[in-house]
């Protein structure tokens, strides 16, 4: 992973870190990427979207995912401890009087195994310094334009939780089969800058 | 999780410090000296300011606190959850 940043001098004090580790016998060589390569494996926003369509055609599993994410995603196969430790996850559904979006202020903390690696956007200064401030104008930026009756709330990740937003099923689509309402989801629905 | 030693439970009104650290911290500028209310607590972890700096702390409670963004920025119909260690809190009550 070293040889991987984009500054060759972070690149080479992570190496000589590394090296000093691997020296000391505290790290195997090559175990950095390794751990990596397992905690982005099968990291993709295609898993919020499933966990969605669930919620969206089962009502007991949306009270399930809103009370204990960590339970209920596990019921659909996926799991939240994929790095060292198992990331507490806490779901925030949309309705038709409150929207929710998510940031990091600190950093760029977001849930990647449902998710995957998170977009360029989320992680950039201008977002997470602005979304906190004035959640409706960054969102009408991303086209989202909500009406002036529906309350925004922030989820600033700031501490261990990882959060994602249920969207609201869109109209319409009582006809359509769970794997097809998963087709509708889009990452930005999932940390709340779209509507689905 | 036992709750019966917790200081805060869910709708309590809190106040978050006001002081900026020498170190690394988790209490955003932002939400410093703010009052908000306990939404729910996020479980138990040991404080980041004390990770940081390599010292082992126990784990304490970790509370999503949820401001009115005008108490925090004078303007704003939004609300801002942030997630604090138990730490970075007073009960909103209590003078400064």
């Amino acid at each position: 992973m070293s040889d991987d940043h984009a500054s060759s001098t972070i690149a080479a004090q992570v190496r000589h870190v590394e090296a000093l580790l691997e020296s000391r016998g505290l790290l195997d060589a090559g175990e950095v990427d390794t751990r990596i390569d397992e905690f982005l494996a099968g990291g993709t926003p295609a898993n919020g979207a499933r966990i969605v369509a669930r919620a969206w055609v089962d009502p007991g599993f949306a009270e399930r995912l809103l009370t204990d994410a960590n339970s209920a995603v596990r019921e659909v196969g996926l799991s939240m401890a994929g790095g060292l430790q198992e990331q507490r996850l806490k779901v925030v559904a949309n309705t038709e009087r409150e929207h929710n979006v998510v940031v990091c202020t600190l950093c760029s903390c977001y849930p990647i195994a449902l998710l995957g690696p998170s977009p360029g956007w989320y992680k950039s200064e201008a977002y997470r310094s602005r979304v906190v401030r004035d959640p409706r104008g960054v969102l009408a930026e991303f086209g989202l334009e909500l009406p002036a009756g529906t309350a925004v709330a922030v989820w600033d990740a700031s501490a261990e939780s990882r959060y994602m937003v249920l969207p609201r099923r869109p109209a319409g689509t009582a006809e359509l089969a769970e794997d097809d309402l998963a087709a509708l989801v889009t990452r930005k629905g999932l940390i709340g800058t779209a509507a689905v | 999780m036992s709750t019966g030693t917790d200081r805060f439970a869910p709708g309590d009104r809190v106040r978050t410090r006001a002081t900026d650290p020498a170190g690394h911290t988790r209490l955003p500028r932002y939400a410093r000296g703010a009052v908000g209310v306990v939404v729910e607590r996020a479980g138990r972890h040991p404080l980041a300011d004390d990770r940081a700096r390599g010292v082992a702390g126990d784990a304490q409670p970790v509370w999503h606190v949820r401001f009115a963004a005008a108490d925090l920025f004078g303007a704003g119909d939004h609300t801002v959850t942030v997630e604090l260690w138990d730490d970075y809190l007073t009960p909103a009550e209590e003078p400064r």
